[in-house]
Parts: structure tokens; sequence; C-alpha cells
């Protein structure tokens, strides 16, 4: 030890002097700071993965938009207007491949129509007209029926908006309006 | 002949353990990065996609090139 270069000299994890050290350790030293720093420089390079797996992720945003890169849905009848009761709901898809929506009919005037998915866990959101809300049973998340903004509970983000114009009698999705606020 | 390094092992090690605090800073940023980007994304907001995945490339790049540091000590 004594003609090692005083950089080098290595010194157990408990600091005790090597003759003090368990019989297993002193059958098989180590020079355990070097290890110590290998340790950590390995470590180093297994968060840099982590690191690029966030980067993969945020390309594959991208790719996903390039993909869904498409013209909005042409309006489609959902329905006419007289087969929706005051308080009444209907479950429709829009476009015909697209997850279930939900139309609501607030009173005579007013229409409604949202994704019924939950924006928490996509759990279906039902309708409670009577209180302007609509509930999702599965964590208590709660909409608010006119703006579908969340009012609480878990779900932050606002239920996808379908847009609709009442023509010659029917209901008629127009489009499809995402909102992060 | 090995070239010494101009850093002794102690003072290496303080460097790696620098490094490794400036590593996780960083991937926390990038958590919070893809969070508040996936947010947007199932929001249909899609304006955000490509500065926040530059600003995550450039955080990688930040990583790769504080390893290369660290390795470049040991030379």
């Amino acid at each position: 030890m004594t003609n090692q270069d005083s950089d080098q000299i290595t010194t157990p994890p408990d600091g005790r002097a090597m003759s003090e050290q368990p019989r297993w350790r002193q059958d098989f030293p180590i020079d355990w700071p070097q290890d110590e720093y290998l340790t950590r420089r390995e470590f180093i390079k297994f968060l840099l993965l982590t690191s690029a797996a966030f980067t993969a992720g945020q390309f594959w945003f991208l790719v996903r938009q390039l993909l869904e890169q498409q013209e909005s849905p042409s309006s489609q009848v959902i329905a006419r207007v007289e087969d929706i009761p005051v308080g009444g709901s209907l479950v429709f898809k829009y476009p015909a491949d697209s997850p279930a929506r939900l139309l609501v009919r607030v009173d005579e005037e007013t229409f409604v129509a949202y994704e019924q998915q939950c924006t928490h866990l996509t759990c279906p959101v039902i309708p409670h007209v009577e209180v302007g809300e609509l509930h999702c049973p599965c964590h208590e998340g709660v909409f608010d029926l006119l703006t579908g903004r969340p009012l609480s509970g878990p779900p932050r983000r606002p239920l996808a908006r379908v847009t609709l114009a009442i023509q010659d009698g029917d209901v008629v999705a127009t489009g499809i309006e995402k909102r992060t606020v | 002949m090995k070239r010494k390094s101009r850093f002794a092992r102690s003072q290496r090690m303080t460097i790696a353990t620098g490094i490794l605090f400036l590593v996780v800073v960083v991937i926390i940023l990038q958590l919070w990065l893809f969070t508040a980007t996936m947010n947007a994304f199932l929001g249909g907001d899609r304006a955000i996609l490509w500065p926040a995945a530059i600003a995550s490339l450039v955080c990688l790049g930040l990583n790769v090139g504080l390893l290369w540091y660290l390795y470049g000590l040991e030379k």
C-alpha cells in the first residue's frame, strides 16, 4: 500500500482499517472507491435511457399527429328534435367508427353533445340534467352540462364537444372540438 | 503509457455526484414536459408538440454531453 499513488489508496466502505474488516472482506478486497465511482457512472448511463425514452415519447406524439392529420368529419344527422324529450339523452357515434358520444337535450331550445368518455380514465359519463351536470361514476368526476368543463373530482380536461346545428327538425353534428381548458 | 487524469479520484467522485444530480433534475423536467404535452395532445392542442419535442431533445443532448464529459475525465 505504501508505494501506491495516494490517489489510488482504497478504503473499505465503513472506513475502518483493513485488519479490522470481516474475513470475507479481507479475502476478497476490491477497490471500493473505484467501485462506487463506476456504479454511479453506470447509473447515470442508465438514466440516459430514461431521458431517451421521454424524448422518444415526445416524438411519438408528433408521429401520431402526422398520422391523424385528416379533415374534420362531415356533418351527420343524429336524431330528430322531437325524438329527444327535454332532459333526455342519446348515445351516438360520430363519425361512425369513433368512441361513443352523448347528446343531451337541456331545454326546449338547447342541445349539447360531448364525447361520452371521462377525460380521467375514459369511463362513460352519465347526464344529470336536473342539476346541470355530467357525472362519472367511476371516480366521482363531475362536468358542467352546458360547457363540458370539469367541476370536481379527478378529471382536469373538459370533455371533447361535438358542435351541433338544428336543420329542418334534425339535430346535426357538424364537428368535434377538443379542448384543454 | 497511460496518461493520468487531471482530477484526483475523490474529485472525480464529487464531479460524478454533481453530474448525477444534474441529470436527475433534467429528467424530472422531461417528465413534466411529457405530461404537459400529453395533456395538450389529448386536448387537441397540437401547437405545442414541436417545441416540446425539441426541448426534450435538447435535454437529452445535455444529458449525453454530461456523460460524455464524465467519460472524458477518465482519459
